[in-house]
Formats: structure tokens, sequence, C-alpha cells
């Protein structure tokens, strides 16, 4: 508050956050991109729950998607392709105060990050983690990434991709120690929305997978499934994600799921049928690594002298 | 020397005590046996009566070798002095073996010398095993081929007159002896036995006691060679620890709290002390998924907050190096420990050498300025944590700090640090920062700048490796990436600006100056002594910064005749097959030294995976002055 005597700042109006205050440079993603939707759900959910941006961190590695922390005003981090994870849990590690999101895509994630997505899914600490997966590399320029269907043409692979994709929300469930595992699609914003949200709200790393189409090389893959609802199967539960019952209905497949079912929540994973759109997994209390991490914070300065005297002591002859 | 094998039994008892300088003492065994216990305990008695001391850690590869293999010895060298001692020296003068195959691997790795007194456990002889018996038959002959002082000792058939099991009595009775040998004073040494005892309780103490007191008095009976070496109580609070421990409490010291690091021999072990003692400061060890994502872990917890530190070896060192780069581009303060071993690839993981400096400069694509320090003693280690900290702050970038596996290992006493409220890193910050700062408002002059922390409001900006504006925009215009370069080489210039010109070890001018780096600091100083004494004029300098260096170095070097490195890494030997003065490829820092101050400075680096001994850089030290000598 500009003129205003610093003391008294605290006791002006009330801070409040317009979605204008999360959002950074204009993006520059490609018109019709799926990124865009996700960027909107998340500067709305901040504005939705005043996150203090300078409360906020952003971290990506590398990629199209990647470039998101730039289009946030929040704190940031652009780091290096696949390794957005340590960072995160690096960031996480100290700062139990912070509202984090990292964001990664499918070659991010499942290819060059794969140890990393791993083992921050088992470290369990609270981190929101978005996989925009668009089943190729964009920012390269077209190559096949591991989520990428069989059979589909890239630059990699001319003659159509041999392998059969991997399925990140299987892998994930496979980890001991996942605590939260969605899937929604770009383009339904208010089930984006809804499941970014729950994701924020869970206490643990939260994984969602965001199917969305790359306007420029993948735009057929979901084509379909866009345009016909009966190709996602809608999973609902009390603890599920949330949808409205005028929007549940546009979904003609729909399932009861317990999040809490594990072995139910794999077979749900693992069909090819359908796209399973919600939340298929949750374990609240699943064991969380940022808890050890942060035990120590607060000591003073004395109390670090006194413990650094202890063992040094004990070199003394 | 005569050599003789002595029936201890018969050996004439002790006469006089004679007064030395210093002395290199050895214990091998099987491992499991304690003769590093033994090896630990009869150093720290000698620390504490005031003689300068360096011990070495003698470790097999694996966890538990088959036993009586000259793989498989485990122990200790202690070099103890009347003076503060700089280094493992050279050949032992004493060596006990509690078998003598073990002691093979030290005569492998030239350990011994005609002369050397060895005490070899006699219960072998008596093996019910035929092959056991030939084979110490075979080696006690050979080892009075070699000129050893054989003392066939009956270590074991004595330690059966106080414990059952003498596997794990034996280490004391050789404590004894050794006490008994150095003249030290028994009743202390029982104090401390207590001890380190206490909690096993009476009955081990008083069994540990009896075994001690057997081998001192046994020494006394049958032992001709006694010595004393001298010693000066210390005046103020020591402390003995190894390059690790150091290092270790370096890093509390300094106030670090996030140590993020991935298993890697021979650095682990200073993640072990942390991970006993950081969260008593209120830090932690982060044990990472792999290499990669330590150092990720690190610069995440520093971009957010406290300077972080990483600590690996070589192999982990190259898996870093993106990171690396990432730390120089997006100015991210961060603490890098690389404790080097032998390379390349995984090379010699438990050995000793120091040929990470050029990975270490030079590793991360692009132009990558960064600071890389070392120390060249136990102390140096603890020491440069703080510095390196500061460092890291004050630049704003990754500071590297190469360690190498002989400071890790090596115990040397020194005087007790006072923790300092100043060392410490100070609080995180969090009060609002001023917006019309950017996060990179790069002085103009310096290139330094202050950097927001996540939670200060005002402050808020995107970190990234790519080129970037004072903003931290993304910026690939020509003329931002040039500047941008020039501002994150600068800080190098500003901090040499910053450092004094390194002292030089002798006269300040001569026909060879001696140039080191990092562990080799004893070796190197006593080698040149060793020559001065001898009338030449020899001198050297050690350098503790490597990146930037150190300034004033050409206005040292046009002072001598000759400049040499020498360096534990490889280069070409003048002379070989092909190798020609257009082919010949030197040693690390000698590349280093020779493009920075266009002085032809010579080198001679080894890789033999052991420390250099003093006596073989002298040897070479004379054998390059006798030739420059007939040059002229």
């Amino acid at each position: 508050m500009q003129g205003l005597h610093k003391e008294w700042e605290a006791e002006a109006a009330p801070r409040t956050c317009a979605i204008e205050d999360y959002q950074g440079a204009a993006a520059r993603w490609c018109p019709g991109c799926g990124d865009h939707a996700v960027l909107n759900a998340v500067q709305r959910l901040a504005r939705d729950k005043q996150l203090p941006p300078e409360k906020t961190v952003c971290v990506s590695g590398i990629g199209c998607s990647s470039r998101f922390p730039h289009y946030m005003a929040t704190y940031g981090f652009h780091g290096l392709h696949g390794r957005a994870f340590p960072v995160a849990c690096g960031v996480r590690s100290r700062r139990p105060d912070l509202h984090m999101f990292v964001v990664t895509g499918d070659g991010d994630c499942c290819a060059i990050g794969t140890a990393h997505w791993i083992h921050t899914i088992r470290y369990n600490m609270d981190l929101t983690i978005l996989l925009l997966d668009n089943n190729i590399y964009g920012l390269t320029k077209n190559q096949t990434s591991p989520t990428t269907r069989t059979g589909e043409k890239s630059n990699t692979h001319p003659r159509g991709n041999v392998l059969p994709p991997l399925n990140p929300l299987s892998v994930t469930l496979g980890v001991t120690n996942a605590s939260f595992v969605a899937q929604t699609v770009d383009w339904n914003p208010p089930h984006l929305y809804n499941t970014i949200r729950a994701a924020y709200e869970h206490k643990g790393t939260s994984f969602v997978r965001i199917l969305q189409r790359c306007p420029h090389f993948t735009s057929h893959i979901f084509a379909e499934a866009q345009s016909d609802m009966s190709q996602c199967l809608l999973l609902l539960d009390d603890n599920g994600i949330p949808l409205d019952p005028a929007l549940q209905r546009l979904f003609p497949n729909r399932a009861a799921h317990n999040p809490h079912d594990l072995a139910n929540a794999r077979a749900v994973a693992t069909r090819e049928d359908v796209y399973p759109v919600g939340l298929l997994y949750r374990d609240e209390n699943a064991a969380r690594y940022d808890r050890q991490t942060s035990q120590g914070l607060g000591r003073s300065q004395a109390e670090k002298i006194a413990a650094t005297e202890k063992w040094l002591s004990k070199y003394e002859i | 020397m005569s050599t003789s094998t002595i029936d201890a039994d018969i050996a004439t008892p002790a006469s006089a005590v004679q007064i030395v300088d210093q002395h290199i003492v050895e214990i091998v065994s099987d491992s499991g046996e304690g003769a590093q216990t033994c090896g630990q305990m009869f150093a720290d008695l000698c620390a504490r009566n005031g003689n300068g001391i360096w011990t070495v850690e003698i470790i097999p590869a694996e966890i538990e070798p088959p036993s009586r293999s000259r793989a498989g010895a485990s122990g200790n060298r202690i070099r103890l002095g009347s003076k503060p001692v700089t280094n493992a020296g050279d050949c032992a003068d004493i060596v006990v073996a509690l078998n003598e195959q073990v002691l093979y691997s030290r005569i492998d790795a030239g350990a011994l010398r005609p002369g050397t007194t060895v005490f070899v456990d006699k219960t072998w002889a008596e093996s019910p095993d035929d092959d056991i018996r030939r084979r110490y038959a075979e080696a006690i002959s050979d080892f009075n081929a070699r000129s050893y002082f054989v003392v066939e000792s009956p270590i074991e058939a004595e330690c059966r007159k106080h414990t059952d099991d003498p596997k794990k009595g034996k280490n004391m009775w050789v404590l004894g002896l050794l006490c008994a040998i150095y003249d030290l004073d028994r009743s202390s040494v029982g104090a401390n036995i207590a001890k380190r005892f206490a909690k096993k309780g009476e009955a081990v103490i008083q069994k540990n006691l009896a075994l001690f007191t057997d081998g001192y008095d046994w020494a006394l009976a049958h032992v001709q060679q006694r010595y004393r070496i001298p010693a000066q109580k210390h005046t103020q609070p020591m402390v003995v620890m190894n390059g690790n421990q150091a290092i270790g409490l370096g890093i509390m010291a300094a106030g670090i709290e996030v140590c993020s690091m991935y298993p890697i021999t021979p650095a682990t072990s200073a993640s072990h002390f942390l991970a006993q003692a950081l969260q008593d400061a209120g830090g932690f060890v982060h044990q990472a998924e792999d290499e990669i994502a330590a150092i990720g872990f690190a610069i995440g917890a520093s971009y957010a907050g406290k300077t972080a530190v990483t600590i690996t070896s070589g192999p982990g060192l190259a898996l870093k190096t993106e990171f690396l780069g990432y730390a120089v581009m997006a100015e991210v303060p961060l603490v890098i420990v690389v404790v080097q071993r032998g390379g390349p690839s995984t090379g010699l993981p438990t050995k000793i050498e120091q040929g990470d400096l050029l990975a270490a400069l030079y590793a991360s694509p692009g132009d990558s300025p960064k600071i890389i320090i070392a120390p060249a003693t136990i102390e140096e280690c603890f020491h440069f944590m703080i510095t390196a900290r500061k460092l890291a702050e004050e630049f704003r970038g990754p500071v590297m700090v190469l360690s190498d596996a002989n400071l890790a290992t090596g115990q040397q006493p020194f005087p007790k640090p006072q923790l300092q409220t100043d060392w410490l890193a100070a609080p995180v910050d969090q009060a609002a920062w001023d917006q019309s700062v950017p996060p990179f408002a790069w002085d103009a002059e310096t290139g330094l700048s202050k950097r927001p922390l996540p939670g200060q409001r005002g402050g808020e900006y995107v970190l990234t490796g790519l080129a970037h504006d004072e903003e931290s925009h993304v910026a690939y215009e020509s003329a931002i990436n040039q500047k941008t370069m020039e501002m994150r080489s600068r800080k190098l210039a500003v901090l040499q600006s910053a450092l004094q010109p390194p002292k030089v070890h002798g006269d300040p001018e001569g026909d060879l100056l001696v140039i080191g780096w990092g562990s080799t600091l004893g070796c190197i100083e006593e080698a040149v002594d060793q020559l001065r004494a001898e009338g030449k004029r020899v001198s050297s300098v050690h350098l503790r910064f490597l990146s930037p260096m150190e300034p004033g170095l050409k206005q040292i070097f046009q002072k001598f005749r000759r400049v040499m490195t020498v360096e534990v890494n490889y280069s070409d030997p003048v002379g070989a097959p092909y190798i020609t003065a257009e082919s010949r490829r030197y040693s690390q820092l000698a590349q280093l030294l020779r493009s920075q101050t266009l002085v032809d400075i010579d080198c001679w680096g080894q890789v033999p995976g052991s420390p250099i001994p003093p006596s073989k850089i002298a040897a070479e030290l004379r054998r390059r002055l006798d030739t420059f000598a007939k040059e002229n």
C-alpha cells in the first residue's frame, strides 16, 4: 500500500488476491494447447484458496508444459529435463509453509525423470504433481514419448511406434506409499479444476495425470474422446472428485469406485476400453517424508552451536 | 642390516630406551580382529601424550574377506613424531601382523623396508593344518630374505591365558606391546581402556586390562627395541578426527542444515557422521535415489532457504554436472564436496588420487565459472566448509570443495575450533522484498547480486537455467547473453582480488619451485625440507584456491629457475614412446598453471593409488635438479 506507514500495513484492508495477481508472463503455448486449460485452473484455484503469491512455488522440468512457472506470478523454478521432482522435494523439505505445484510432461516425468517420479511418489511429501500428458514430445518437435500409442508416427518412429505405451497411472499405483492418484482431461474444465483442487487439498504427494491434446502433433489422439463422452468412465465416490450432478450426467459411463480400494484402482487404471477420470486412489495415512525433514526447523543459533560442540567434544583428546 | 629371526622367548630384555624424532607403526590383521581399534587407541594415547600423529586406515575392499589372505588386511598405520605430523610418511619402522599373510598386502604396498621390525603371531607355526604351517614357514623365511627384523611372538598363546576367544583379545595385547615399546605410561592407558569398555561391564574391562598388561610385560621381558618420541603437552584443547568427520563437523559449524547425498566411496563416511549428528543441530541427511537427485534436492533446498550441501566422489560428480551447470547459470548457492578417488570411470574406489580437478572445473557444458577450493589438512577440511558456505552465499553460486581419500581416512590432531555464531548461516529472510530490485540486480562492477527467497513478498520470480535477464525472464538476445556471461565470470575475478598470494615454503627464490594442492601438502613440504637440509635451493607453494587461483603466482614463479607441480594424477612421462613436447599430457594443475601464467611449468604426476611418500618426492626432485645442472 503506497504511502502507508510500514507498520500500519498489516492493519490495512485485508489482502485479497485477484486472478491477475497469479498471472505471470503471457503464455506462449500454441493456440488450442491443453496447457492453457491447466494454467487457468491452477490460477483459479490459487485465487479461490487465496494463496499468497509469495508463498506459492511452481516447480517444473523441461518441455512445453514445463514453461508453466513463467506464466504464474508466484515463485517458480524452471529446472532441468526430468528433474523437477528432486528440486521440489528439496524445496519442500524445509518449507512446510509453501504451497507447491510440480508441473511435468510425459517425456519429463515418464522418460528422463522416471527414477525421480518413482521415488517422489514413495517420499510422499506434500506436493501437487500435474502430469500434462499429450503423448508426444512437443518442444523438441514430434518425437515418440513413453505414452505414445502403438503405431503412432513421429519423427523418431516415422514407420510408427512399435511399443505399447507406458501407463502412468498403473506405474504410480504400483509404487509403495502412493497416496493420491487421479486422472482428468483438459477438455472438461470443471472436472479438471475439481481434480486439481482435490489434489491440492490432499496432504501428501498427489499425482494427477491430465490427458490433453497437442494441437500441433497429436490433435487426433483424444479428438474422439472429446466429442464422445462415452469414451470416459467417470469414477464417483463421496471421497472422490466432486462434480456437479448436472455435469456428471454428461458422462454416459459412470462407476462407483472407492478410492481406498487399491486393487480396484489398479484394475480401473489398466482398462483400455475407456479413459477412467476421477480419483483412483487415496491413502491419507501414507507415511510423509517431509514430516521428518522439517522436524528440526526453528532451532536457535545457540542450540545449533551447543549441538555441534557436543559432537566436536567427542573428538577431543 | 643383518637378518635374524628372533625367537622371542630367548630374546634379551630391553636395555636403553632410544630417543627418536618420529616412527611409523602398522598393525594389520584379518578383518574383525580389532587391529583398527588397537591402532586408534594407540594413536589416541600418543596424541594425548602430546605427540604429533597421522593415522591411516588400512581397509580391505570387501566387508568380510577370507581370513589369512593378502587382500583381507585390515588395520592402521600410525606415524608419530615429536612435532606435528603432516603425512603418513615412508616405510614402517614396526609392523605387528596377526598372521603372516596379511603382512604381504603391506609388502605389496611398499610399506616395509629392509630392517623393518615385524612382530608376527607364531601361533600359526603350530597349526594343525599342514598347509597353514607350510605357508607360515615359507613366509618367515621370505621375510628374513627380505631383511626384515622378524620377531615371532606368542600372541595367541599369551592371550589364551586370559580369554577363550583370543581372536577378540589380541588387539589389546598388541596395544600393551606397543605401549611398552614406546615407553608410554601404563597407568594412563589402563584408565583409557576402562573408559572405552565402560558400557560392556567390569568383567570385560578386567579381561582387556589383563590382556594389555600381559602384552606390556611380555614386551618388557622379551623385546630389545624400545623407543621414546619426546612429546610436548598440548597447551590448548585438541581434537583428533579424520577428514570426512572434519567435513561433517564443518558442515554443522557452518549452520548447513541439509546434506543430500547418494552412497559412494570414499565420500560416504562424511554422511555417516552427519546422519548421526546433524539432526541434533536441526538438520537432516537426505539419501537420494541417485546422484542427480542428490544435487537436485540440495539445489531445491538452497533455492528456498539456507545453502545446502551435497557430498560425492568422482563418478557421482560426473552425474551431477548438469545440475552443477544449473547452479552456476541460475546462481544458486550450493556447497559440493568431492572426496576424490582413483579414476577414470569407477577406477580405484578406495584409493587416493587428485584426478578430479579438471572435471570439477570443466565438467559442465558451456562456460560455467565456479569456485573451487581444496583443503590440504584435516583441520582445513573443517574450516573450509565454513568458508565454502560463506562464499556460496556471497558469490551466489556453487562452491566445490575437493578433498580426497587420503584426507578422508587420515587422522590428525588439531586445535579444537571455538565455534562461533557468525560461522552459522543466517536465518531464512522472510521480510518483504523491495519490488524495484530485480532478482538478478547484477552490480555492473562485480556481478554480485542478492537473491529473493520464496516467502519474501514482492520478490516473486522464476528461476531458470535458460539464458535470462535481470528479471530472470528468458532472454535469448545476444547482448543480454554476452553481458550475463560476463557478470557470472566477473565474480571469480572479484573473489581473486580479495585473496592473498600464497606463502612460499622455503626461500622466495631458488632453483626449483614445487607447486602442490590438496592432501599432498605434508609430503611435499617434508621432501622440500629434506632437500633444503642438503643445501638444495628448493621451495614449495601449496594452493588452496583453484578457481579462482590465488593471485601473484607468476611473480612468485619468476623468482625460480624451474617450476613444477607434484600431483597424484596422471601425466605422460617424458621420454616414453611417442611422447614429445607436443604430445605430452600434463598433470591437471600444471595444465591450468601453464595456461594462466604462460610459464613453462613442468610436472610430476603419479597415480600409485596411495600418497606419494616424501622420500619418493625428494628422490624425484633430486633427479630433476641433477638434470638441470647437467643441462646448464
